[in-house]
């Protein structure tokens, strides 16, 4: 399976605080991965580091390689923009602007230049149609995004994320702050995207790692201890360290 | 002797809601003071007729033109100032030894009392620069307070918009100049807009400050003549204009017309009422706007 992202040999800094140590990962493309591990040690660093959201961190320092395509997106000809485009986020507070439904989803879009009025409305139907949005919220473009449920908000963020049609999707414990049904509906709809999309996830539940992602990656203490294909690594993990944790003695 | 917790939270309790009610009465009774005088003294007539300086039925038409007109000239040059300057302090200025100067000068900018002010701007705008007493150089000295307040309001605006916002728009690969303007600033805007519009309420109430730079008269305005460059335009930015404020002040302690007694209440009046409309416009705008702009019915 081809790659679409590899790090290679990447370490991160905050000031002297080495979060990222000497980390490798492959992510194949339309694949899930997950990132699993306990609090701080680094899952959400490392997911920053792929669209370059820690470059806003003041005192943070980044070596090693990041290539998304075979480009490294540290090199100085990488436009931060356009990687950001093609590496889209979704956070883990639903975050949608306060505006309409409808403007959420072509924020991005019309930002970057499009215009059209017919355009912009073929993108957000795709767009929240993508996101299993578009039935419930069809009849309501207009209203406040911020009247929608959690989960509602929740995938319209995912919507106005792929309305800029990114390549990958980072999503940074995008349920954590649902109730149960919204998170399985989300749990689909990651599912769903991966057959045209790469995603990344970092999650605190286990058991949502193994229902939703291909491949999984154990964090520790800033390492990445392991990465195998799901399955295998919550089966038969290699490095004792994993099994504690997955058979729950730590963390 | 030990009070119970509850005693104690009683008493304090009585003592803020004492505190509250004297400051509420005091206010109440400043603003019903200056009303009941000169509420009376109000009419259209009033409000659009030139002073009178001997005989009485003068009116403040010119000074209300005067003291909006100084307003809007203020806003002009301070609110695109400000908010640049206060965009600066709130997303590109690096902490350090620059920027706390910075905030410093701001901070003692917005505290000089006012009357310093307008010395400053009798020595450097009318003097220096050779503006003479004139709308502009009242303008700029108002700028001198106004600005720093402008900065303050607008970095608190853009600072008060949750991180999660700004990191909304980055991931969706805007600049951080588009994610500023197009995803910040309108969040800010209830908090900037009612911030200015305070600030606009101080600006039409100051006198010190135009003393010596706006000057303490107009000449004849010819309220046909829209020119902005002839002398008796009233929107001639260069000629001397005295203000609602200073009118007061100046009839106050040397009007000779008989009724000046009475025109100086009504034009507190007048002067009381235009704040109060800009105190209550700034919360209905703020209210108005983060309404309309989050869409929230
Ligand atoms: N901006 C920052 N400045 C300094 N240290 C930071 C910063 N952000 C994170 N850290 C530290 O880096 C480590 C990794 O943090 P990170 O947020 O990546 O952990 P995480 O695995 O996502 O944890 P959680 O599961 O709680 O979200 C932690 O020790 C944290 O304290
Ligand atoms: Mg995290």
């Amino acid at each position: 399976m081809t790659s679409i992202m590899e790090i290679e040999r990447l370490n991160l800094h905050y000031g002297e605080f080495h979060a990222l140590k000497n980390m490798k990962l492959d992510i194949p493309k339309q694949t899930v991965t997950a990132f699993i591990g306990p609090s701080g040690c680094g899952k959400s660093t490392f997911l920053r580091t792929l669209n370059r959201m820690n470059d806003l961190v003041p005192g943070v320092q980044i070596d090693g390689s990041v290539k998304l395509d075979g480009q490294d997106i540290y090199s100085d000809d990488t436009d931060v923009e356009t990687l950001r485009k093609r590496v889209g986020m979704v956070f883990q507070q639903p975050n949608p602007f306060p505006k309409s439904i409808f403007d959420n989803v072509a924020y991005g879009p019309r930002l970057h230049g499009i215009k059209d009025k017919a355009r912009l409305n073929e993108i957000v139907e795709r767009s929240l149609r993508g996101a299993s949005l578009w039935e419930e919220v069809k009849d309501l473009l207009n209203k406040s995004a911020l009247s929608l449920s959690g989960g509602q908000q929740q995938r319209l963020c995912i919507a106005r994320a792929l309305a800029v049609e990114p390549d990958v999707l980072l999503m940074d414990e995008a349920t954590s702050a649902l109730d149960p049904i919204s998170t399985l509906k989300i749990e689909e709809l990651v599912r769903e995207l991966k057959k045209d999309y790469t995603i990344v996830m970092v999650t605190h539940n286990m058991h949502q790692a193994a229902r939703v992602s291909d491949r999984t990656a154990f964090f520790l203490n800033g390492e990445l201890v392991e990465t195998d294909d799901t399955e295998k690594l919550f089966s038969n993990p290699v490095d004792s360290r994993t099994e504690d944790y997955i058979t729950g003695r730590f963390g | 002797m030990k009070l119970s917790n509850k005693t104690v939270d009683r008493i304090a309790t009585a003592v803020f809601y004492f505190f509250a009610f004297l400051i509420i009465v005091l206010l109440a009774g400043l603003i019903g003071f200056i009303l009941f005088r000169g509420i009376g003294h109000l009419s259209f007539d009033f409000l659009t007729s030139p002073p009178e300086t001997f005989k009485t039925g003068g009116g403040i038409g010119p000074q209300l033109f005067n003291s909006l007109f100084l307003l809007v000239l203020t806003m002009l040059i301070t609110v695109p100032l400000g908010i640049g300057a206060g965009i600066y302090m709130a997303e590109y200025s690096k902490p350090g030894k620059f920027t706390d100067f910075i905030r410093l000068v701001v901070e003692v900018l917005s505290s000089f009392p006012s009357i310093v002010v307008g010395l400053f701007g009798l020595l450097v705008f009318v003097n220096y620069f050779d503006l003479e007493f004139s709308l502009l150089a009242g303008a700029l000295a108002l700028t001198v307070f106004n600005l720093p307040l402008m900065v303050r309001i607008t970095e608190q605006g853009i600072r008060g918009v949750p991180r999660e916002q700004k990191e909304a728009g980055l991931a969706l690969g805007l600049t951080r100049w588009k994610t500023i303007t197009k995803v910040m600033l309108p969040v800010a805007l209830p908090t900037i807009l009612t911030g200015t519009i305070l600030a606009a309420g101080r600006v039409f109430g100051e006198a010190a400050a135009l003393l010596f730079t706006a000057g303490m008269s107009s000449p004849r305005l010819d309220f046909t003549d829209w020119n902005p460059f002839s002398p008796v335009s009233p929107l001639n930015p260069l000629r001397p204009a005295e203000t609602l404020a200073v009118h007061i002040w100046k009839i106050n302690s040397e009007g000779i017309a008989p009724d000046a007694a009475q025109i100086a209440a009504g034009a507190s009046a007048v002067l009381i009422i235009t704040v109060l409309l800009f105190n209550l416009g700034s919360r209905w705008l703020g209210r108005y706007l983060y309404r309309k702009l989050t869409a929230s019915r």
